[in-house]
């Protein structure tokens, strides 16, 4: 009946996990209980949850990347805490526990931090800076988002029902056959996989038809603002790579649950071509974490130095080169695997030349800030500590990249510095950037600066003390992923890595604080002109927060930077002459029902209930026909009522309009 | 200006203008999933090369395909997409029996296919050939049961959309529906010319 669920499935083998699962629970009961007290539900249903506007699919995705945050964090502090103690001993966590944490802090960061922050940020932003009213396909948007939110789910209730894949984060064969890891572990994972992988690609074919077709008038390719072009090309990478990952998971699966013999040791099975598989994703999937967090740079280096952006163009073809290139390196993360000194040769010598674009970035980004007016803001702080911390993450990539070198380093916790480096100060300062840049786009007032300030200096104090200790240990030969050690000499770096992580502990800690504090002193943050920045693309043109149109009538544009030419030309802000009708998506509760019977088709098939998967998988195609063969599911909102929006809008703007901070 | 002066006027533009809109984005779109679909079967394709001759001593490609049993799968897509262009011809002319006369034929070919590749595996799976047998077998198994449930999802499609074209004639949603239909079942038969190029012709010569 309940296939191998049983009530053995709860997490009684040891008390840390059971506390664990205890405080996941109680604060989901927390949060459902504070939601009914306020009576919310209904506002958070028709306003939220079924809604089908890209901004507010953006904020649940980043709401999402948050909350994962402080769970994926709380693996790392209890990996370095272990760390820190379990010098000839076995510190306080089991071994089985401890590989479950590595497992799934990595699986979490990846897929349900990095993911959903970036494609947050794309939803929030990219409609608005290509003078678009709405995403190309806005219910398979709310799709996207309830298929994440699910894969999600699924690896947060294997914190409480079974356990988690032990496998790390890539989950390798043999290790991951059924054979030697027979609980729902990697089941867990597979699935967690499929289901947000699925999500994903239908995010990257949503925003390549939305950037291609609805830019307004006059805006060529080359004029896109770079944080589009950064998600134009992370969206193509994004369609082309992500299938790799779903062929890799499903084909584990089926190992797993049919018998078959794709990577298994033995009947002809061949485990590296999993290994082949999963990196013809997982390269390309560093750039698709990084190059949004590079269009956020680009955007924050040019408002916040008032400067247009230096060498554009370079820019355009250094990202678009990195996209390409990426899909041309993967053999570097398996020089080991023994393929042979020609391949290892081959992809010795093309990793590095990914160094030769992003090299040009980084000058872009720096000739902008030459000789223009600096203004020290918190999104700009995130940038500059990114620039000077990534080179060095840089330069620890390109050793890397030399076979020989690569070879000694190998899974020692060098590489775990290195791609932390490329991740913390890379990608994820970039997203920061972002949340801090376009935070009052988002709600209409800033966040608090002072806290911004404070975590800012703890996420970047708290990286270095974590990370170059790593360098060092790995340099010394300490493997990765040790849930003991018995060299004593290690432990010192080790005690000084879990000071970094307490550093990065105040870093979120503070985060939180800046956002609790910015809410309830909105007053004083308010923003009033839609433009708190006084920025240069085409998302400053509308108001804060916008519309649900965005635009009330669609700009045209005649180059880089059209707001602040619009600016210039003093046409900005002035009101049309005469007002259309726009029509618009409904809201539809479809995408909502899809994401929850994917999650109970998911979690049935990880615990083999298989009647229980046929209603999750009928409900999901429930869910699907009936959307599918609608024609238009749109209304139309009159010329009058955009005209009135507008005009509060327009005079709410007026005592402030012309003094930009 | 009245704001019934400003609907009564270009309301039935605006209209006009989002449903193309629409139906173009749809278009490019589904070339784009297309694309990520064609990426699949790549990566499927490129296991079982190289996974055609992990036996693991067990039967292989020379003892289990039989080319007039190939030869024959492959004559029924190609003749079900011939139809389908022929029911793409009656589409273009706006002739709504002529359209579902053809659908209907596509559909039998398109079935036809299945139940020949239904029949195969099963006795493959029976005489002792199953896809837990070997490595290549594992590959042939998954590849060919891609294959076979995106044919299924097209026979489904084939169903529904004549549903909707017999209930509500060839209005323009429906026939950009059956467009992107097109598209989808061409595709898979030129995915066909792949899977008979490198799996049956190679077992076969």
């Amino acid at each position: 009946m309940l296939g191998k669920l049983t009530i053995d499935a709860l997490p009684f083998y040891s008390g840390i996990a059971m506390t664990g699962a205890l405080i996941s629970v109680l604060g989901l009961l927390g949060a459902v209980a504070l939601i009914t007290w306020l009576g919310q539900w209904r506002y958070l249903w028709t306003e939220w949850l079924r809604s089908l506007d890209h901004k507010k699919i953006g904020v649940m995705y980043v709401t999402l990347a948050l909350i994962m945050l402080v769970r994926g964090f709380v693996d790392a502090l209890m990996m370095r805490t272990q760390q820190a103690v379990a010098l000839d001993s076995h510190g306080y966590l089991p071994p089985d526990h401890f590989d479950q944490i590595f497992t799934s802090h990595a699986t979490i960061m990846i897929f349900f931090v990095a993911m959903p922050f970036l494609v947050g940020l794309f939803n929030v932003i990219v409609p608005q800076q290509i003078g678009a009213r709405d995403m190309a396909f806005p219910f398979m948007n709310s799709v996207s988002l309830w298929l994440t939110a699910a894969g999600a789910a699924l690896v947060m209730v294997s914190l409480v029902i079974g356990k988690f894949s032990t496998a790390g984060w890539n989950a390798y064969p043999p290790y991951s056959e059924a054979q030697l890891s027979p609980g729902v572990g990697v089941d867990y994972w597979i699935w967690a996989i499929l289901v947000s992988s699925v999500g994903s690609i239908l995010t990257g074919l949503n925003f390549l038809v939305t950037i291609i077709k609805r830019r307004a008038p006059g805006m060529r390719l080359m004029m896109m603002p770079q944080f589009t072009w950064a998600a134009l090309c992370t969206s193509v990478l994004i369609v082309f790579a992500f299938p790799a990952l779903t062929v890799a998971a499903a084909l584990l699966g089926l190992d797993r649950y049919l018998g078959m013999h794709f990577f298994t040791n033995g009947d002809g099975g061949n485990l590296t071509n999993y290994i082949e598989l999963f990196w013809i994703w997982g390269h390309p999937e560093v750039y698709i974490l990084i190059l949004p967090a590079f269009g956020v740079y680009s955007e924050v280096v040019a408002t916040f130095s008032g400067r247009r952006l230096f060498g554009y163009e370079s820019l355009v073809y250094s990202t678009a080169a990195i996209a390409v290139l990426s899909l041309g390196v993967c053999l570097h993360h398996f020089f080991t695997l023994g393929a042979g000194s020609d391949v290892n040769a081959f992809f010795g010598r093309m990793a590095p030349l990914i160094a030769v674009p992003t090299g040009v970035t980084i000058f872009d980004w720096l000739l902008t800030m030459y000789r223009g007016r600096v203004r020290l803001s918190v999104p700009m702080l995130f940038t500059l500590g990114f620039i000077v911390t990534f080179v060095i993450g840089g330069m620890t990539g390109v050793l890397l990249t030399l076979a020989p070198a690569g070879r000694p380093m190998h899974d020692t916790t060098f590489l775990v510095a290195h791609f932390h480096n490329m991740m913390i100060p890379g990608a994820l300062f970039g997203y920061l950037a972002g949340y801090q840049y376009w935070f009052p786009k988002a709600f209409g007032f800033r966040l608090d600066d002072k806290w911004g300030r404070r975590a800012f200096w703890a996420w970047i104090i708290g990286f270095y003390l974590a990370f170059v200790p790593l360098y060092i240990l790995g340099f010394m030969g300490m493997p990765q992923r040790l849930e003991r050690y018995d060299v004593a000499g290690w432990q010192p770096y080790l005690i000084v890595a879990e000071l970094g992580a307490v550093f990065i502990l105040c870093g979120v800690v503070f985060l939180a604080v800046q956002l609790a504090v910015s809410i309830r002193g909105r007053a004083g943050l308010v923003v009033s002109t839609g433009d708190p920045w006084n920025g240069r693309t085409l998302e400053w043109a509308t108001a804060s927060p916008p519309a649900v149109y965005n635009f009330a009538v669609v700009p045209h544009v005649h180059g880089i930077d059209a707001w602040w030419d619009m600016k210039q030309a003093g046409t900005a802000g002035r009101a049309p002459a005469r007002f259309r009708d726009i029509i618009m998506s409904d809201d539809s509760s479809a995408g909502v029902a899809l994401g929850a019977m994917a999650f109970v088709f998911a979690f049935a098939m990880v615990w083999q209930i298989w009647w229980l998967a046929a209603i999750g998988g009928i409900g999901v195609s429930g869910a699907v026909l009936s959307r599918a063969f609608r024609d238009r599911d749109e209304h139309r909102i009159p010329a009058s009522q955009v005209e009135a929006t507008e005009h509060r809008h327009l005079t709410a703007a007026v005592p402030t309009s012309g003094t930009p901070t | 200006m009245t704001d019934g002066a400003v609907t009564a006027g270009i309301g039935d533009q605006i209209e006009a203008e989002a449903a193309n809109r629409a139906i173009d984005e749809r278009a490019y779109g589904f070339w784009i999933y297309l694309m990520s679909d064609a990426i699949i079967f790549a990566l499927l394709l490129a296991t079982f090369a190289v996974m055609s001759h992990s036996t693991a001593d067990g039967p292989s490609s020379h003892a289990l395909f039989r080319l007039s049993h190939a030869f024959a799968k492959t004559m029924l897509l190609l003749a079900s997409s011939t139809t389908f262009g022929f029911a793409s011809v009656a589409i273009a002319a706006e002739q709504c029996r002529r359209t579902l006369a053809w659908l209907s034929v596509t559909f039998l070919f398109g079935l036809g296919f299945i139940a020949m590749e239904i029949s195969e595996f099963h006795a493959m799976a029976v005489a002792g050939a199953g896809p837990w047998r070997s490595g290549f077998l594992s590959a042939l198994f998954t590849l060919n049961g891609t294959y076979g449930a995106h044919v299924s999802v097209g026979l489904i499609l084939i169903v529904v959309l004549g549903c909707e074209v017999a209930r509500r004639g060839l209005n323009p949603f429906v026939v950009s529906r059956l467009r992107r239909l097109g598209l989808f079942w061409h595709f898979l038969d030129i995915v066909w010319i792949a899977i008979f190029s490198i799996v049956y012709l190679p077992g076969l010569i």
